[in-house]
C-alpha cells in the first residue's frame, strides 16, 4: 500500500498529493510516469511525475477530475493509501545541448510542464514558460512557474485573467520577433500541441509534445497507447509508455491520435456518472 | 489388470452452448471413479518413454501407480518433487505433443490421460490436504527473480526449498505473469493461480509487486542490495502487430491488451471499471493458444459472430488441440487460409464528429494457398492473386505473436540478447553476465508455460551449485 503523505486542492477540479513511494521517488526524473490502481478492484491510470522528494521518499502527482478513477482518487484523504503505485515509466525529457527552451503548457498539462521547467532552470537553461488556462478559477502552478522562468506569460482562454486568448498567440509573436528557442516543450491537449506544432512550424523550431494516451500496463505489454509517427513519408508504429511519452512534434500524427483518445468515451462518462451518483448518496 | 479400453476416460465439460456464454471453467476435472479407471490404463512401461516427453521430467507412471492404489496424496508428492506448478500443467500443458506423445498406449487407440490425472491429483490436493508446509532451514543466500511468471515462481520455489531467500519482482499488480494477464479464467482458474503463489509464500518467498525491473530497480542494483544472483524470467510481452493499414482504428487489440483488460483488469465482470469493446462480430488473427483464448474470451464477452484468421491450414495450426476442438464446438468460425490485408474503419465525410468515425467496420483479407516447405520445413503460405474480400467485423484482435521486453536488456550492461531480443543463456541457463541467469519466454520467445517451468528449474539448480560452492 502507498500512504497520501498529503493532499491539496489547487483548483476546483485539480489536486496535487504526495504518495509515500520511496522506489519510484529514488529513481523518477522529469518527464516520467507513474500508474496507480487506488483500489484493489480498480483500473490502472497514467500519471506524469510532478515532483520527488527522494529524502522523504515521496513523488507528487497533481490530476484533474475527468472520470469515474480520478474521481475515486479525489475523494481520498490524507493517510489513506492506494492499492498500486508503479514507475517510474517512460524516457525521461531530454534536456542535453538545450540552452535555451519555451515550455507551453495548457490546462492540468502544466503540472508536467512544471517539473520540466524546473529541471531546465536548474541546469542553467533560460526559460521562458507560456501557461494557459480556460479561466481564472482553473490556473494553476502560477508561482512555481514564475520562480524557475526566465519569462512567463499567462493566457486565459475567457480573459478572466491576465493575456486572453490561447498560448499559440504569445508564442507566434515571439517566433515573429525573431526568438530562437533550441527547443520547444508543449504539454496539454492534444488539439493543443497539434497547433503549438503548426505554429513553430514555419521558424523550423524542434518541438516536443509530451502524448499521454490510453494504456494499462506501461510497460509496452499491451500496445493500447500505441502511436503512429510520420517520419520521410513512411509511418511507424511507437509505444508511447516505452518510447515516449515525450516525441517529436512534427512527427506524430495527432489526428489519429485524437481519435484513439476518444475510444471508450462513452463507457468512460457512463463510469464517471456512477461514481459521481454514489457519493452523492453517500452523502 | 491394466483395463484395455482405446478410449481415454472423457473429461466432463460444461455443455458448449452454456460454456459459451460464461467464463467459469470449461473442463470440469475426473470424478475419483474416472481418476482410478483411467490410472488403470497405464501400463508402468519399465523405460517409462512418456517421462522423457516432459520437460520437467515428472515421475509419471510412479505417480499413476499411487492414483490406481488410491494414494491420491503420495502422488502428489510424487509431482511435487518435480513441478511447482501441478495445477497449472494439468490444465495448460499441451500433453499431446509432450508425454502422451510418447505413451505406448497410444500406438493403438488414445494414449493415457496424463494431463487428466495430473489435475485431478492437483485439484484433490488442494481441497483435502491441510498438511502444514515445513520451512527449510535458511542457508542465508538472497536470490532476487524478475517476474513472477511460470519461470520465476518454479525458481523461486526450488530456491525457497533449499533454504534461500528469495524475492520475486512483478510489475503488475497481481503475482502469475501470464497465468494471470494471459489465460482466461475459463480455461485456468485465478483461484488456482493465487493457490499456487500463496504456497509459494508459505515456503519464505517474498513477492514484491509494482517493481518493473530496468526501471524502478536495475540489476547491478539488486546486487547493491545484497542479491547474490539473479533470474530474468519477465517473459515475451511486446505485442507484434501485422503492419498493414488501419491498426490504429478503434477496435483493433494486440491479443495481449484484448485478454490483459479481461482477465487481470476482469473487465468480463459487469460491475469492472475497466472497458473492453463487446458484441458484434470479432475476427482474431492468428492461430496459437493465445489466438485461442481471445476467440473463445470474444464469444463469452457476447459476440455474435467470432471468426479465426490463419494464414495457414488446420494442420499447420499450432495451438492446442483441445482448445481447437473446445473453440469449434462453441461455435468460433475457422477462416483457414486467410491472411488480413487492411483493416476499414467507418469514417462519415459529411460528420467529421460522428462518433463511430474512426471504428473498424471491417476487414479485407486474401485468400492463401501452401507453397513449397521453408526451411523449418514448413509450407509457406503463398497469396492467391485476386482473391481478396472483405468481411465485415467491429473488433480485431492481432494474436501473431509477441516478443522479448526490452527493458531489462537496454539497462543491463553487458547483458547479450539474440538478433530477436531473445537473451543468450548456456545449457544453465547462465546469461553472459556473472550470477545473472535466464529463462522462460524472455529467452526463448513465445513458448508453453511447463517449458518455463523448465528454464526455471535448470536456472534453480544452477544457482544453488554456483552459491553453495
Amino acid at each position: 500500500m502507498y500512504r497520501i503523505v498529503s493532499k491539496k486542492i489547487l483548483n476546483p477540479t485539480v489536486t496535487q498529493m504526495e504518495i509515500e513511494a520511496p522506489r519510484v521517488a529514488n529513481k523518477a526524473r522529469p518527464g516520467q510516469f507513474i500508474i496507480l490502481r487506488v483500489d484493489g478492484e480498480g483500473e490502472r491510470i497514467p500519471l506524469t511525475v510532478a515532483g520527488v522528494d527522494r529524502d522523504a521518499g515521496t513523488v507528487k502527482i497533481i490530476f484533474q477530475v475527468v472520470g469515474a478513477t480520478t474521481e475515486l482518487l479525489n475523494h481520498m484523504e490524507e493517510d489513506d493509501s492506494l492499492a498500486d503505485f508503479v514507475g517510474p515509466l517512460g524516457v525521461p525529457t531530454h534536456t542535453e545541448g538545450i540552452k535555451k527552451v519555451c515550455i507551453v503548457g495548457g490546462g492540468v498539462g502544466c503540472a508536467i510542464a512544471m517539473p520540466v521547467a524546473q529541471e531546465f532552470h536548474r541546469l542553467g537553461a533560460e526559460v521562458t514558460s507560456i501557461i494557459g488556462f480556460r479561466s481564472k478559477d482553473l490556473l494553476i502552478l502560477e508561482d512555481e512557474f514564475r520562480e524557475c522562468s526566465y519569462r512567463l506569460v499567462v493566457m486565459t482562454d475567457d480573459g478572466s485573467y491576465a493575456r486572453q486568448g490561447n498560448v499559440t498567440v504569445p508564442l507566434k509573436e515571439m517566433l515573429e520577433a525573431g526568438e530562437r528557442f533550441d527547443m520547444i516543450i508543449t504539454i496539454g491537449p492534444l488539439v493543443m500541441m497539434k497547433f503549438v506544432t503548426l505554429a513553430a512550424k514555419p521558424f523550423g523550431v524542434p518541438v516536443t509534445v509530451s502524448m499521454n494516451p490510453i494504456m494499462i500496463d506501461g510497460t509496452g505489454m499491451c500496445g493500447g497507447c500505441r502511436l503512429t509517427l510520420v517520419r520521410d513519408g513512411k509511418r511507424i508504429t511507437k509505444f508511447a509508455c516505452v518510447d515516449g511519452p515525450d516525441f517529436n512534434g512534427y512527427e506524430v500524427d495527432f489526428d489519429e491520435a485524437m481519435s484513439r483518445g476518444r475510444m471508450y468515451h462513452y463507457f468512460e462518462r457512463r463510469a464517471h456518472e456512477a461514481v459521481c451518483n454514489l457519493f452523492r448518496e453517500v452523502r | 489388470m491394466p483395463n484395455m479400453s482405446l478410449k481415454k476416460n472423457e473429461m466432463p465439460v460444461q455443455e458448449p452452448e452454456v460454456r459459451a456464454r460464461n467464463f467459469s471453467e470449461v473442463a470440469l476435472g475426473y470424478s475419483e471413479e474416472a481418476a482410478l479407471d483411467e490410472a488403470q490404463r497405464c501400463l508402468n512401461c519399465r523405460n517409462m518413454p512418456c517421462v522423457s516427453g516432459c520437460p520437467v521430467n515428472i515421475r509419471i507412471p510412479e505417480f499413476i501407480g499411487k492414483v490406481r492404489e488410491g494414494e491420491f496424496e503420495e502422488a502428489y508428492r510424487i509431482i511435487q518433487k518435480t513441478s511447482s506448478l501441478p495445477a497449472v500443467c494439468g490444465r495448460v500443458c499441451p500433453q499431446e505433443t509432450q508425454c502422451e506423445s510418447k505413451c505406448v498406449r497410444g500406438i493403438k487407440g488414445e494414449p493415457v490421460g496424463i494431463g487428466r490425472l495430473e489435475r485431478f491429483v492437483a485439484d484433490r490436493h488442494n481441497e483435502y490436504s491441510d498438511e502444514k508446509v515445513i520451512l527449510p532451514e535458511p542457508n542465508g543466500h538472497r536470490v532476487a527473480i524478475v517476474g513472477s511468471g511460470p519461470s520465476g515462481l518454479t525458481c523461486a520455489g526450488d530456491l525457497a526449498k533449499k533454504g534461500y531467500s528469495v524475492t520475486v519482482f512483478e510489475a503488475l499488480h497481481t503475482a502469475g505473469g501470464v497465468l494471470v494477464y494471459g489465460i482466461p479464467e475459463f480455461r485456468l482458474p485465478k483461484r488456482i493461480v493465487a493457490r499456487e503463489v500463496e504456497t509459494l509464500k508459505s515456503l519464505g518467498v517474498e513477492i514484491e509487486t509494482n517493481v518493473v525491473v530496468g526501471k524502478t530497480v536495475t540489476i547491478d542494483e539488486l546486487f547493491e542490495e545484497g542479491y547474490e544472483a539473479v533470474f530474468v524470467g519477465s517473459g515475451a510481452g511486446l505485442p507484434n502487430f501485422m503492419g498493414i493499414p488501419g491498426e490504429s482504428l478503434k477496435g483493433v487489440y494486440s491479443a495481449n491488451e484484448f485478454l490483459t483488460r479481461s482477465n487481470l483488469m476482469k473487465a468480463y465482470r459487469n460491475d469492472s471499471p475497466t472497458p473492453i469493446m463487446k458484441g458484434g462480430c470479432v475476427a482474431v488473427v492468428g492461430g496459437g493458444n493465445v489466438a485461442m483464448d481471445a476467440a473463445r474470451t470474444a464469444l463469452r464477452l457476447g459476440a455474435e459472430n467470432v471468426y479465426i484468421i490463419y494464414r495457414r491450414s488446420m494442420e499447420e495450426l499450432p495451438a492446442r488441440r483441445e482448445e481447437v476442438e473446445h473453440a469449434m464446438e462453441e461455435g468460433i468460425e475457422f477462416m483457414l487460409l486467410n491472411n488480413p490485408v487492411e483493416i476499414l474503419g467507418y469514417e462519415d465525410p459529411a460528420d467529421p464528429r460522428h462518433p463511430a468515425n474512426g471504428f473498424v467496420n471491417g476487414i479485407r483479407c486474401i485468400k492463401m494457398k501452401l507453397g513449397e516447405p521453408d526451411a523449418n520445413g514448413r509450407r509457406r503460405p503463398v497469396p492467391i492473386e485476386g482473391s481478396e474480400f472483405e468481411l465485415h467485423v467491429d473488433t480485431v484482435v492481432m494474436a501473431i505473436g509477441t516478443s522479448p521486453n526490452p527493458l531489462i536488456k537496454d539497462t543491463t550492461k553487458g547483458l547479450e540478447v539474440n538478433r530477436w531480443g531473445g537473451i543468450i543463456v548456456n545449457e544453465d541457463g547462465l546469461t553472459s553476465r556473472e550470477n545473472v541467469y535466464a529463462g522462460g519466454d524472455a529467452v526463448t520467445g513465445a513458448a508453453t508455460v511447463i517449458s518455463a517451468m523448465g528454464a526455471g528449474k535448470t536456472a534453480a539448480k544452477a544457482i544453488d551449485e554456483a552459491l553453495s560452492k
